[in-house]
């Protein structure tokens, strides 16, 4: 039976040849340009090679690990200048002292309310029992049900472990350093969001605050604020302030333009603009900056026990130093936990009461990267997780109501822990039953044995792996970087990111050579950079598996991502521990480290790209009979071309920013010099030439990564 | 179309088999399926099993054939199962329950080997979103097909060119396809399907995300196609004016189950049910009717030997002017013999009806 | 404070409020600095456990970098140091030229820094404790850190060392690799003796884990007075450390009753060898660990407050 054609035309018509797309635009036909990268690069490498049989050892600026420079020295004069006579000048003794004293004195006001003896106290001002009922009764206030169990869990964790008041100074420190942040970073990300001349000086700000290694402000910071809480505190803000900045800039740029236009319509002024439209629109992107802000306080406040700053930190470094895993572990939990625990709260707080609404709708890296982050921790403690909104709510009046209720027995425990001795200072739960095998001590000496028994039983093997991959991999290269001529290393670095990426790369990297020659530490520099140059490989060679089996399948997606968000708030030191001892102090260790840091962003990142990967297009290669390996390496792993770059730039920041903390295990050169120049009085100005060094560094496989990733986009 | 007027049958006699052959096939959506596929839980109602267990029904018990070289539609609503059928065929998705054939062989018993296989050689679609790969080139995207099938890159670019070619893209082998309006991404999301040389085409949806115009221009390309090379295709649409102008015949479906089978001036001439009628309610009659459907029973001695001899497959359009010009009864026949006369009235019964209707 | 044994009772806290301790004299807050290695945790505690119990102070233990202890004291941040190793320089910016630190006399313990390997390669090569004979085992103490020649394993970044000088003045085929702490060198040490691998690290007295394994000292041209003067020169041994306390010039006018306990206290090397074992190796919560030595030893306590 035939068909009728409702237009006219049949095979005869003229549906043939290309003309036949003239009802659409014609697009422009694309020529191909051959770069030859390929050749380039091989050239290059053996140049490279030649000279470096050539010269190998001569000029390579290796510097002793005692030995300094006449810049050193003058760091160290201007050391000894602050610290002798700073306390007579206006700027440090006076303004920088007045901020340290300030912040000192707040942080201890807290700490005697909640978490240490408030003299002539024996205790704090509140008890456990007060500080429990308070949390849990704010927590139900702005979050809910869900996250008030949440809440008092963890805290009554915190006790039984016996990691009450460092839990609690902990706590301190993040919260406070986050309102200090919010209250600094909210009015920057505003303006920046409104002119444009702001934001294009303060984005490098950013971009350097981020870039540079937490550990290499701690000597300078100690110098300016002294050590204890002031310091920790102000360190603890420098790193956490950009993601309240950035995102809050982001939340506000990208409330749709079709929106402002129809505002301005209206005639609205810029400042109604601000208070009616773009904060309202943007505040949930804010509240994921403050989240994110909150992440990045609590990690730093960890890392700020080196310079006396109060809390679990302090556990950790000491379990650091006498190889305890146990104890390196048990407040590693508690640390991990209150990272839960804030996390959930402030998204639950931010969810409550409001509508879904968009976290942006640009696309580009830094969406991509806080899609990621914002997915960092498991959703299961979240308010309405899992069936949750079929529940009757209860209304707003009840709610009120029920509150105000609730605030009578909360009060009653605050007051009662004020005076009953037992319900201020947690008790020691060691001989009671059940509880005592979660008690602090018990809990560190089984994962203690749990570990010699491990280590015992696989230390052959580790020994194994690590003396070979570091003859076969980071021997030879660290050997071709490093007993390289200065030179011809830096002119080398000059042609692969020119090659690579053209000449914008080219001058960053210049720059940055010039600024590495300068520091004094060149050699040393580049031992850094083939230890991160390994770090990266391998970081990237577990991300792409893991990436990819979660990226294809929910169950491996449900397995690993619980142990990728554990791993992302763990302090990155608590690595080392367990890293030390199945690998015994090294560059490999350094290196094993590193990953465990940078290895679950660079996964997820991946995990992300594979899944980003339009289902259409997967569909459409299964139909073409394509076996699973042909789907990932011809099209999954191509396609998501963009966060596996994304993903290799944030691994190779990680790694850097570990490559410090590396240095306390042997990882040798820059890492080690800025913790020895933490350490020694002589050295101190060698440590923060090594500092910038990793700085530079960073910021030039940054730059050579990004543009060879514009340019090999595709 | 063909205005040849075969029945799809009538040239299968090459095997008798069918193209696509479908029975009891059945696609329950949840953890459970298979169990309530057992149960009698499979007979309650789409609403009714969703409440009951969560699961969804996508397809209900579906039976068909498509003879070769048929170009078969699938119609429905959103929601209607038809997308969730094309999947099936080639177990994109996996069946709960049923046989599925293509020519002769059962892919539902097939172990995974044959089953990429058949993908790779027997079976190729065309997707709503093109599902190109915008890393790829369009000439590499064309050859995707033969390349996951490991032949030569000679062959398969030769192969390519021939499909860049057919389609009307020459010159544009080496942009990518976001260089590339949506008309001729589906261009070439039509020659990667017909580079492995298949013996069936399935097209889902393939032209709604385009323009009105540019969706004639590829349903005619899709018909001149379709002569030109003479593939069995299984065509999904939810456009009813895309279903009648390039089925041969027209399945719709709604709810997961089948509604109608037939030709598109069965259904537009005697829809199943109401849901159908609904559907063909505004469609041009006159461009879709054939005679069979507006003749009559002859009177005695209404027409003689001298009055026009239309068949009873043409369409009602394409007859209206003779009829019109004669002025008076004409003979309609299938094959020799007259099965009923048309005159003015009844073929002006059609037309103004319509006009009525707009 | 009393608040141990308070709490198993649950009493009312104003029962406890009086600061306790015989001594009755305001003692206030005392901030004692704590260098990452076992012994110094031991004199820490020890003396914070006598002025918490007996002079009643409010004891806090902020752990630091031996230089960023001095540092502390200089800003005010910490009251004391209380073993101190050397420090020529330091001595000099803060005691001689700012005069923000004091000393506060000698702890009473002898220290040693030096080269130590384990006994089993004592016996087994018996000349390799003279610096002389390294050379010729170098090959032994290859490890993949040490990039062909020997290593010397180093401890925590902080600890004072001129290992990397000696090996190039000395001529030594060895490369120094930095282990990290001084938990990781006694660990290095006791699965080099386990399992009969060579080891060759630095290593110091007093130190408890020498009760557990004799580690035998390397000897290394002998130590005159200045030979190690300039830091890059340094060819001979370490000196023989008398070790010290410091205190701050503030917290030494404040009039606090521990600045006296601080400049009295003194012990021996075997007093806090006893206390390092328990912190280390039996696991003993450090407070407790000086609690009961003190409880042990209490005619020792009270010639430090008389």
């Amino acid at each position: 039976m035939s068909t009728a054609t409702v237009e006219s035309p049949g095979p005869a018509g003229p549906a043939s040849g290309p003309n036949r797309v003239d009802k659409e635009q014609q697009p422009y036909v694309e020529v191909q340009k051959p770069r030859r990268t390929g050749i380039k690069l091989l050239v290059l490498l053996a140049v490279w090679l030649v000279l470096y049989a050539v010269f190998k050892g001569k000029m390579t600026k290796a510097l002793g690990l005692q030995d300094t420079n006449s810049l050193h020295q003058k760091l160290n004069d201007a050391r000894d200048w602050v610290q002798l006579d700073g306390k007579d000048n206006w700027f440090f003794g006076g303004v920088l002292g007045a901020i340290g004293d300030a912040l000192d004195a707040i942080v201890k006001f807290f700490q005697e309310l909640i978490s240490i003896p408030a003299f002539p106290r024996p205790v704090p001002e509140i008890g456990w029992l007060g500080v429990v009922a308070v949390l849990a009764w704010i927590t139900y206030a702005v979050a809910g049900l869900r996250s008030t169990l949440l809440v008092t869990g963890t805290l009554l964790f915190f006790g039984v472990t016996d990691q009450w008041s460092n839990s609690m100074d902990l706590l301190i420190i993040t919260m406070l350093s986050v309102v200090i942040c919010i209250l600094i970073g909210l009015p920057i990300g505003i303006w920046m969001a409104r002119s444009k001349a702001a934001s294009g000086v303060i984005t490098p700000v950013l971009d350097v605050m981020q870039t540079f290694p937490p550990f290499c402000y701690l000597a300078p910071l100690a110098l300016f604020f002294g050590i204890g809480p002031a310091c920790a505190m102000v360190l603890t803000i420098i790193y956490a302030l950009p993601p309240v900045v950035r995102i809050t800039e982001h939340g506000i740029r990208s409330v749709s333009p079709t929106t402002i236009e129809a505002a301005r319509s209206l005639g609205l002024t810029r400042q109604q603009m601000l208070r009616q439209v773009q904060l309202p629109m943007a505040k949930r992107t804010i509240v994921v900056g403050i989240n994110q802000c909150t992440m990045a306080a609590l990690s730093m406040a960890t890392i700020a026990a080196l310079v006396n700053g109060p809390g679990l930190g302090k556990v950790v470094v000491s379990a650091l130093q006498t190889l305890n895993v146990g104890v390196a572990s048990v407040s590693a939990l508690c640390i991990v936990l209150m990272a839960i625990m804030l996390d959930r709260t402030t998204t639950a707080a931010s969810e409550r009461g409001q509508g879904r609404s968009n976290v942006g709708s640009a696309s580009g890296m830094g969406v991509m990267l806080t899609g990621v982050v914002l997915e960092r921790l498991p959703r299961w403690a979240t308010e309405d997780a899992g069936r949750g909104q079929r529940l009757p709510r209860v209304t707003a009046a009840g709610r009120g109501f029920l509150l105000a209720l609730l605030f009578v027995p909360a009060v009653v425990l605050v007051l009662l822990s004020r005076q009953q001795l037992n319900l201020a200072t947690f008790p020691d739960v060691s001989e009671t039953p059940v509880l005592k095998w979660i008690s602090g001590p018990q809990l560190a000496k089984g994962i203690n044995n749990f570990t010699d028994w491990l280590v015992s039983g696989v230390d052959t093997y580790t020994i194994w792996i690590k003396d070979h991959i570091t003859m076969w991999f980071i021997d030879p290269l660290q050997s071709l970087l490093s007993d390289s001529p200065w030179w011809l290393m830096a002119l080398v670095l000059l042609a692969l990111a020119y090659v690579l990426g053209g000449w914008q790369p080219a001058a960053y990297t210049l720059a940055c050579e010039v600024i590495i020659y300068f520091t004094g530490v060149w050699n040393d520099t580049m031992v850094t950079l083939s230890m991160t140059l390994i770090a990266t490989v391998m970081t990237m060679l577990v991300a792409v598996v893991l990436g990819v089996a979660m990226g294809r399948g929910r169950k491996a997606d449900l397995i690993i991502r619980p142990f990728l968000d554990a791993f992302q708030v763990i302090p990155p030191f608590v690595y080392l521990v367990p890293a030390l001892a199945l690998f015994g102090a090294g560059r490999f260790t350094a290196i094993v480290a590193a990953m465990a840091y940078s290895v679950p962003i660079a996964t997820k990142l991946v995990a992300d790209g594979i899944r980003g990967v339009s289902p259409t297009t997967v569909e459409a290669v299964r139909s073409t009979g394509s076996t699973r390996w042909q789907m990932i390496s011809k099209v999954q792993l191509p396609m998501a071309r963009e966060s596996l770059v994304l993903a290799t730039n944030q691994g190779l920041l990680y790694v850097l920013s570990m490559v410090v903390i590396g240095g306390m295990v042997g990882g040798g050169s820059l890492g080690y010099i800025v913790v020895s120049g933490f350490s020694q009085d002589q050295l101190f100005g060698k440590g923060l030439a090594a500092g910038v060094a990793i700085a530079a560094l960073g910021v030039m496989l940054d730059r050579i990564a990004r543009y060879a990733a514009a340019r090999y986009g595709r | 179309m063909t205005l040849t007027a075969d029945q799809p049958t009538s040239d299968t006699s090459t095997s008798g088999e069918a193209a696509v052959h479908v029975s009891g096939l059945w696609k329950i959506f949840g953890p459970k399926a298979d169990a309530i596929m057992k149960s009698d839980d499979a007979q309650l109602s789409r609403k009714d099993l969703q409440e009951k267990t969560g699961h969804v029904v996508g397809i209900r018990d579906v039976s068909f054939d498509v003879a070769p070289g048929e170009v078969f539609v699938v119609m429905g609503l959103s929601g209607s199962g038809k997308s969730t059928l094309v999947r099936l065929l080639t177990r994109l998705i996996e069946p709960t329950a049923g046989v599925v054939k293509l020519y002769g062989e059962d892919i539902t018993a097939m172990g995974d080997k044959a089953l990429l296989d058949t993908r790779r050689r027997r079976v190729s679609m065309v997707f709503q979103h093109f599902g190109l790969l915008p890393h790829r080139k369009v000439i590499d995207n064309i050859a995707f097909g033969l390349e996951v099938r490991g032949e030569a890159k000679g062959g398969r670019r030769n192969r390519a060119q021939e499909m860049v070619d057919l389609v009307g893209l020459s010159g544009y082998e080496n942009n990518f396809p976001d260089q590339l309006s949506g008309g001729m991404q589906q261009r070439v999301g039509l020659a990667r399907a017909l580079a492995s040389d298949p013996d069936i085409l399935m097209f889902d949806e393939p032209f709604s995300a385009l323009d009105p115009l540019i969706r004639r221009d590829m349903q005619n390309e899709v018909i001149r196609l379709h002569h030109e090379v003479g593939k069995t295709m299984v065509f999904i649409t939810h456009d009813l004016a895309e279903a009648l102008k390039l089925g041969d015949r027209i399945l719709i479906m709604r709810d997961g189950e089948i509604i109608q089978i037939g030709t598109p001036d069965e259904v537009v001439a005697a829809p199943a049910d109401e849901y159908v009628r609904d559907f063909v309610s505004d469609v041009p009659k006159s461009h879709v009717l054939t005679l069979k459907w507006v003749m009559r029973a002859e009177q005695p001695g209404e027409v003689d030997a001298s009055s026009p001899v239309l068949q009873a497959g043409q369409i009602v359009r394409d007859a209206a002017r003779v009829v019109i010009d004669h002025h008076g009864p004409c003979r309609v026949v299938d094959g020799d013999k007259v099965v009923g006369v048309v005159d003015e009235e009844d073929i002006l019964r059609v037309v103004v009806a319509e006009e009525g209707l707009q | 404070m009393s608040l141990g044994l308070a709490a198993c009772g649950g009493g009312d806290i104003s029962d406890t409020t009086t600061a306790g301790g015989d001594g009755g004299a305001s003692c206030g807050d005392l901030r004692i600095a704590v260098n990452p290695w076992t012994g110094y945790v031991s004199n820490a505690h020890v003396i914070g456990q006598v002025a918490k119990e007996k002079l009643g102070c409010n004891v806090t233990y902020p752990d630091v970098k031996e230089e960023v202890g001095w540092q502390g004291m200089a800003d005010g941040s910490i009251d004391t140091i209380v073993e101190n190793w050397g420090h020529p320089d330091l001595v000099k910016k803060y005691i001689d030229d700012a005069g923000t630190v004091e000393d506060a006399g000698l702890t009473g313990n002898d220290g040693i820094i030096g080269w130590y390997v384990p006994p089993w390669m004592a016996e087994k090569y018996p000349d390799i404790t003279n610096w002389e004979n390294l050379n010729k085992y170098a090959d032994l103490f290859k490890t993949s850190e040490s990039g062909g020649k020997g290593q010397l394993l180093d401890g925590d970044p902080s600890y004072v060392t001129n290992d990397e000088a000696l090996v190039k003045n000395l001529k030594l085929n060895y490369q120094v690799v930095v282990g990290g702490s001084e938990a990781a060198l006694i660990q290095s040490f006791r699965s080099a003796e386990e399992n009969k691998t060579p080891l060759l690290a630095y290593f110091y007295e007093p130190q408890w884990f020498f009760d557990e394994l004799a580690l035998v000292h390397v000897d290394l041209p002998k130590y005159t007075e200045g030979c190690d003067a300039d830091p890059a020169k340094v060819a001979c041994d370490y000196p023989p450390y008398a070790l010290n306390k410091l205190i701050s010039t503030k917290f030494a006018d404040s009039g606090s009753p521990a600045v006296d306990l601080i400049k009295n206290f003194t012990w021996t090397n075997e007093d806090q060898n006893l206390v390092s074992k328990y912190i280390a190796e039996d696991g003993m919560d450090p407070d407790d660990a000086a609690q009961k030595w003190i409880d042990d030893n209490p005619d020792k306590v009270d010639a430090w407050l008389s």
